[in-house]
């Protein structure tokens, strides 16, 4: 099991927290536990409560729509010193994704009506939580915009290239033949002097 | 001696000797002059290709440069020219006409960081430079390559992107827009690969290569990360016709991207990339 004190320097290490105040770092770790999940089980659960968030220490969590009768849609991957969940602090609380550990996950994970309860308490600590949770939330809409725009799919234009490819085939059997064969010749002489 | 004559307006005969199909609508050919000869280059120059009765269109050159046997172009299959292109087999000709614009200024990354940021087929222009660190791998710090594909089948010289993860001397994280099939990898958009750094951003240079808004956001997140403006690069694509800066179909604010360009320090063009006239 770990102690207290080195969930405490864990916190610190993380990225997510990493020089936060010692007393506000002291409250996290109250509503902070040590928690590794095999491959395929599932931090959190589209629908259910969202009832927690993890700091990631270790290995990749997949965020995923399931879809009935197919794979589920992977929306994005979370490694090592980011952060999974963020619903645990948006009303009403329902986590909006999966999240399937891809391989051995490692995580710190936090209690989000503990922590709620404390931030509501201490204006301090919801600040300072806030501060860090909002950059990371807008990072993510910035890249699920980014992800949508489809960037190196085929243009609008993909359709009549399409078309021209197939009359660029036939075209090229006649047009590109001649011109080529004559410089080929010509080359050829001039390197035979 | 070089295989392209003085007149730049003059395409010089090259035979295929090799098509490999990369993906489904993307194809590399290598090209040996008719008339023998070597090739130079840069890293980041483009030749304009001439697909005989049908016409030119600019490609980036994505060989070794240290190869001057053989000159290689990695094409995507989008307009009438590059469509004409895919239907040539080896033992066609094609005109050559280049090497034009400038190019990745690798050689003044020595003694730092190099970090390659690609998206999509602008991993083809980016090649050259990733040889180049390589070839010359003990005058870099960390060398980095981050690319983004939209699938896992729409991954670029994937074979080579293994070989070059499994070298002890580079770093090279692959991450798609979506997943699909048996891929475990990374999930999200190559900004995203950024910003988990790796790199000492005080002493990094980077080079970033895809669509335009891809090297928008690629920028951002380097700024963000710490990299300075003058240390990072992009590489700009246009409608190019001439290539030597006189027809101005290229011209992108007071640039003309075939010769001030395609390759520009990002300090210096940031503010137009958010000019929509443009």
């Amino acid at each position: 099991m770990v102690k207290p004190d080195d969930l405490g320097r864990i916190i610190d290490e993380h990225p997510f927290f990493q020089g936060i105040d010692d007393k506000l770092r002291a409250l996290l770790v109250g509503c902070a536990a040590n928690e590794r999940y095999e491959s395929g089980q599932f931090l959190f659960r589209e629908g259910q409560e969202a009832a927690k968030f993890y700091l990631v220490r270790a290995g990749t969590v997949a965020v995923e729509i399931d879809v009935p009768g197919k794979q589920p849609i992977v929306i994005e991957t979370i490694g090592e010193g980011d952060v999974a969940g963020w619903s645990w602090i948006v009303d009403p609380f329902r986590s909006t994704f999966d999240a399937r550990a891809v391989g051995l996950v490692r995580v710190i994970s936090f209690d989000g009506k503990c922590l709620r309860k404390k931030m509501q308490a201490d204006p301090a600590l919801g600040y300072e939580v806030l501060r860090r949770f909002v950059p990371m939330m807008a990072h993510r809409l910035s890249a699920a915009r980014l992800q949508m725009l489809d960037l190196y799919g085929p243009s609008k234009a993909v359709a009549q290239v399409k078309a021209a490819k197939v009359k660029a085939v036939a075209g090229s059997r006649g047009t590109n033949r001649s011109p080529a064969a004559r410089l080929a010749k010509a080359a050829k002489q001039k390197k035979d002097g | 001696m070089n295989a392209v004559p003085k007149d730049p307006m003059l395409p010089v005969p090259f035979r295929i000797e090799k098509v490999r199909r990369d993906l489904s609508d993307t194809f590399t050919m290598e090209l040996v002059p008719v008339e023998g000869g070597e090739f130079a280059f840069k890293p980041g120059q483009f030749n304009m290709l001439y697909v005989f009765g049908i016409g030119e269109v600019p490609i980036s050159i994505s060989g070794d440069p240290a190869d001057r046997s053989v000159l290689v172009h990695t094409t995507r299959a989008v307009g009438a020219v590059t469509a004409a292109l895919d239907a040539l087999k080896a033992g066609d000709m094609v005109g050559v006409r280049g090497p034009y614009g400038t190019a990745w200024p690798i050689e003044g990354a020595y003694g730092q960081d190099v970090v390659f940021v690609a998206g999509g087929v602008g991993l083809a222009p980016l090649r050259p430079a990733i040889y180049h660190a390589m070839n010359n791998r003990e005058r870099f710090g960390k060398v980095m390559v981050l690319y983004g594909a939209r699938t896992p089948e729409d991954i670029l010289y994937k074979k080579e992107l293994e070989r070059w993860r499994g070298r002890f001397d580079m770093d090279v994280l692959v991450t798609v827009d979506r997943a699909t099939g048996k891929w475990v990898g990374n999930v999200g958009v190559v900004t995203n690969l950024v910003a988990k750094g790796g790199f000492d951003p005080q002493h990094t240079t980077a080079f970033v290569c895809g669509p335009e808004v891809m090297m928008r956001y690629g920028a951002g997140a380097l700024e963000k990360k710490g990299v300075a403006r003058d240390a990072i690069w992009v590489s700009m694509e246009r409608n190019m016709k001439c290539g030597i800066g006189v027809c101005g179909h290229c011209q992108w604010g007071s640039h003309f991207v075939c010769k001030d360009g395609p390759v520009f320090r990002y300090d210096g063009i940031a503010d137009l990339f958010s000019i929509r006239e443009l």
